[in-house]
């Protein structure tokens, strides 16, 4: 077949600006063919290339002692002891989420737990951070509906349990949602796999699934801002199939075992070209793939076609040539394909023939290296005004505004959508703080969260990034696990605005700051720009997602109270309501600075709450809705009332951090007092545990009634 | 006492199964789908949960054509005993060795929490531990665990006392609160809640009654 003519139009609509095609011209000194054009674009737009990102991301805190690898690879592998290792990212699919919901959310989790098998590791545990538009918004239900079904159909079919996550609305997120997946697996230290090929002459595999025409152009596609042709954009969704991405978990980790890999890749964004490009990349080797061997699941499929296809479900090994029977047997044995589509060899080159006829010829260590890489020019965000006088609100009214809210309430409508429990290994499902899940056979359990305040962020991207990463940290102290490490979600607008890119190269340097401070290394990641519609922006939201580790199972603190036990604060009286939860719902105001993060203190109270373990019934931090709002949720868990005595709507709704509220028995209360002394941590008896009702400095309403609301808020606001 | 634990391409809850039966001191088998024949003395056959060739064409229904199809079909003849779990349960009723069948949840959404269930029948080897009435929590996890029967089928199975476990609360549909069954002989069982996800791990804040209904099953399996 005739490739179309290289035309300012077609580079155009390849996403490739001017400049970046001028550079093509000058690496391969001719023009480029059809393929070539569609595999430099693939390879070099943000998505996959993190042209305005990379600067920035270097200064990130990525090492560490337990840290077996950092970013680069497809995901994170962090030491756990024993031989082991936790293996996690988290990466988002927000465009695809937002064109055709199902789908989108379900092949962002594929694409996740793709990532995390790739390295040799089973899937342990799945969370997924979801921003969505305001619930009156006209695509804001079908999107809730449609994301929430797709993530539930992949990882319940694929057998991984959802232990965690975040559901928030807001309008910015009206015309662009985000779905930020995280995975997390457990694989053996000496069995990590790594994409770098090495040797010349070595079979190229194809495992998995088919290729179809799904997906082509779906990473440029990622790379774009929306406007009013959204709905073209479908056919550049892939669609997921759990049940042959769970056949080929298995198979993949058969041949693993069976020591026939040399290398492996899985085939995410930008498919075959970006898996094949990064083989040979890392390993300094060229490839050779003859495409008349792919399999494929549609006819007369074109060169361009192959190399961009997105289609899931699939893999790319480098076999040692010994082991091609052995490992050909294990596929054919799960009904998957396994087909030898090229070899490694010695030059510089990524060699692309189809039909014997050469589609692609390129220097393959500049197709990874030499992508754009741009220092954008930013400004820094101006700093807040200082939150002027509110309202009046009573405690409880106060409280109903948050619990009433579906961005506080109770979300069992999402999360019993998910697998929870499947594995066997889940020890504290979604709903009280961070998930915990056993390391099967082991007495070590591990503990995950993730957390962001977007307003913070926007308010004050450098104490929002630290933030994000303190309330992350803060939540695996308060399950009683040491933090280990975090994967970033870095979802922001246009970084071509200044103020765009100040948000982030505020937020990263946040980020940075908080995991220097706190040795908690940042160990995978992904970047998510141009979240914008008709060019305005999301909130700025910088995900992270979490790992802590628990040497037994007996280190867990519990998150419930019982009658009769003293409610303790941790942490300094409540007094910043700027950017609160409160005055969002209860006023619609997002005005004010973010909450200032002392990191050292951070540090020092989330060490003394793991330290008093002993001492403690059940633990929860203070986040969004401050210590009213932690206060009603673990009485709420807990099935009884809660007395808190200070009635100053700051220090009930304040969002100060560092602090934690504590559920211990009175003399177990007396006696963290004490210890608070000795260490230098304000630790408060500030109320009880009891009864039915719920008071707040004196405003009182019955458990029963705000469970009511707490618990159907949710689905109310959305009409579900 | 010796168990088989089947594993269709999809089954997900293949090794939780074994791992509940291997912690009650049974001597387990994992039984590949194309195997034509069961481990010698096998006792019982556990048929996992999961998404058996992805829930495609019907829940089951592939599974109940799988090559393994016919050893376990002569097991269940012969008088062995079958457990059938959530996907295990759906395959069972394919391959009619109970009767009923499993729809689409009433509210339409997959459904996974913790489930209070009532037992219904203390005369089978896997609910004898048990008095009547008495409360067990097991998790449920299923999209298509909604039962039905019709009229004749559901007089029979109350007349004969075969409705294993009732929902405390009906969570699916599932006709008279149906949540598991038991065959005409009383050694196959088909339930939509996990057992195998209760065992009671320390730190979990979940039920434990799952090791009671594996313990009373091998004890029953071992007496006999």
């Amino acid at each position: 077949m005739q490739e179309p003519q290289i035309t300012q139009d077609l580079i155009a609509a390849h996403g490739l600006k001017p400049d970046e095609y001028a550079r093509i011209l000058e690496i391969i000194g001719r023009e480029p063919t059809f393929t070539e054009l569609g595999i430099f674009s693939a390879m070099w737009n943000e998505h996959c290339s993190y042209k305005s990102s990379k600067k920035w991301l270097r200064t990130l805190h990525t090492t560490g002692e337990r840290v077996i690898c950092g970013p680069g690879e497809n995901a994170g592998v962090v030491d756990i002891g024993d031989g082991q290792a936790v293996v996690f990212k988290m990466e988002s699919h927000n465009h695809p989420s937002y064109i055709e919901p199902h789908q989108g959310a379900a092949t962002g989790v594929g694409g996740i737990l793709r990532d995390v098998f790739t390295m040799g590791a089973r899937p342990i545990a799945a969370m997924d951070a979801l921003s969505f538009g305001l619930p009156g918004h006209e695509k804001t239900t079908h999107l809730v509906k449609g994301v929430v079904e797709g993530i539930g159909s992949y990882g319940n079919c694929f057998g991984v349990p959802n232990v965690g996550g975040e559901v928030r609305f807001h309008r910015s997120y009206n015309g662009n949602c985000l779905v930020n997946a995280f995975a997390a697996g457990l694989a053996e230290t000496d069995k990590i796999f790594y994409s770098a090929a090495s040797g010349v002459g070595m079979p190229v595999v194809y495992l998995g699934a088919k290729t179809g025409r799904d997906g082509v152009g779906g990473a440029t596609m990622a790379s774009a801002e929306f406007d009013d042709t959204i709905e073209e954009k479908r056919p550049t969704v892939q669609v997921g199939d759990p049940f042959t991405e769970k056949c080929l978990l298995e198979a993949c980790l058969e041949l693993m075992d069976s020591g026939s890999v040399i290398s492996i890749q899985d085939m995410g964004a930008a498919g075959l070209t970006c898996s094949a490009v990064e083989m040979g990349d890392k390993g300094g080797l060229g490839i050779r793939l003859n495409l008349d061997a792919v399999p494929q699941r549609e006819a007369n499929m074109t060169a361009y076609e192959m190399m961009l296809s997105e289609s899931q479900e699939r893999m790319l090994m480098v076999l040692k040539p010994e082991k091609e029977a052995e490992a050909r047997a294990i596929f054919e044995k799960w009904d998957l394909d396994f087909a030898i589509v090229g070899e490694t060899i010695p030059e510089d080159r990524f060699l692309i023939v189809h039909g014997n006829t050469v589609k692609a010829d390129l220097p393959l260590s500049k197709l990874a290296s030499s992508a754009p890489e741009y220092d954008r020019p930013w400004v820094e965000t101006p700093a807040a005004a200082p939150l002027g006088a509110l309202p009046e609100i009573a405690p409880i009214a106060g409280l109903m505004a948050l619990i009433g809210s579906p961005n506080h309430a109770h979300k069992a409508w999402v999360w019993e959508q998910y697998d929870t429990q499947v594995m066997a290994d889940t020890l504290r499902r979604p709903g009280l703080g961070a998930g915990i899940v056993r390391v099967h056979g082991t007495e070590k359990a591990l503990a995950f969260t993730s957390d962001v305040t977007p307003r913070y962020v926007r308010a004050n991207p450098y104490e929002g990034g630290k933030q994000a990463v303190a309330e992350a940290w803060r939540n695996l102290c308060a399950v009683g696990a040491e933090p280990l490490a975090a994967t970033d979600n870095l979802n922001f607008g246009n970084p071509e605005k200044p103020e765009i890119m100040g948000q982030f190269v505020g937020a990263i340097k946040g980020i940075g700051e908080a995991c220097r401070a706190l040795d908690f290394p940042v160990v995978s990641g992904n970047v998510s720009l141009y979240n914008e519609t008709d060019g305005k922006g999301i909130l700025p939201t910088p995900t992270i997602g979490a790992v802590g580790l628990l040497r037994t199972a007996d280190e867990i603190i519990g998150g419930l109270a019982a009658e009769g036990d003293a409610a303790v604060l941790i942490g300094t009286r409540g007094t910043h309501l700027g950017q609160s939860a409160l005055i969002a719902e209860a006023f619609g105001m997002e005005d004010g600075d973010a909450p200032a993060v002392d990191l050292e203190r951070e540090r020092r109270h989330g060490e003394f709450l793991r330290a008093q373990r002993a001492h403690l019934r059940g633990a929860t931090d203070l986040s969004e809705g401050g210590l009213a709002l932690a206060a009603f949720e673990m009485a709420e868990a807990s099935g009884v009332g809660v007395t808190l005595d200070d009635s100053d709507i700051a220090a009930l709704f304040g969002e100060d951090q560092a602090r934690y509220l504590v559920a211990a028995s009175p003399a177990d209360a007396e006696a963290l007092v004490a210890a608070g002394k000795a260490a230098g941590v304000p630790v408060s008896i500030i109320g009880r545990f009891g009864g039915d009702a719920i008071s707040l400095g004196g405003d009182a309403a019955p458990l029963t009634e705000l469970s009511k609301v707490f618990r159907s808020a949710f689905a109310q606001a959305l009409g579900l | 006492m010796k168990a088989a634990v089947i594993t269709f391409p999809g089954s997900n809850c293949d090794r939780d199964l074994a791992c509940a039966f291997a912690e009650m001191g049974a001597e387990v088998t994992r039984v590949w789908h194309k195997d034509d024949a069961l481990p010698a003395g096998t006792d019982i056959v556990a048929v996992p949960g999961g998404f058996s060739y992805g829930d495609y064409l019907r829940c089951g229904a592939i599974a109940a054509r799988s090559p393994v199809a016919a050893a376990l079909r002569a097991h269940a003849a012969r008088g062995g005993l079958v457990l059938g779990v959530c996907n295990g349960f759906q395959i069972l009723t394919e391959l009619g060795l109970l009767p009923g069948a499993l729809m689409r949840n009433a509210a339409l959404r997959y459904i996974c929490r913790p489930e209070r269930l009532i037992v219904a029948s203390t005369d089978s080897p896997f609910t004898a531990g048990y008095a009547l009435g008495d409360a067990v929590t097991f998790p449920i996890a299923h999209h298509d665990g909604n039962y039905v029967i019709d009229a004749e089928g559901l007089a029979r199975l109350k007349a004969e006392g075969r409705i294993a476990f009732r929902y405390a609360t009906n969570p699916n549909g599932s006709v008279d609160d149906i949540a598991g069954v038991l065959s005409e002989n009383r050694r196959v069982l088909g339930m939509m809640p996990h057992p195998e996800r209760a065992m009671g791990m320390t730190g979990a804040q979940e039920s434990a009654d799952g090791s009671a209904f594996f313990r009373a099953l091998c004890a029953a399996m071992t007496a006999a």
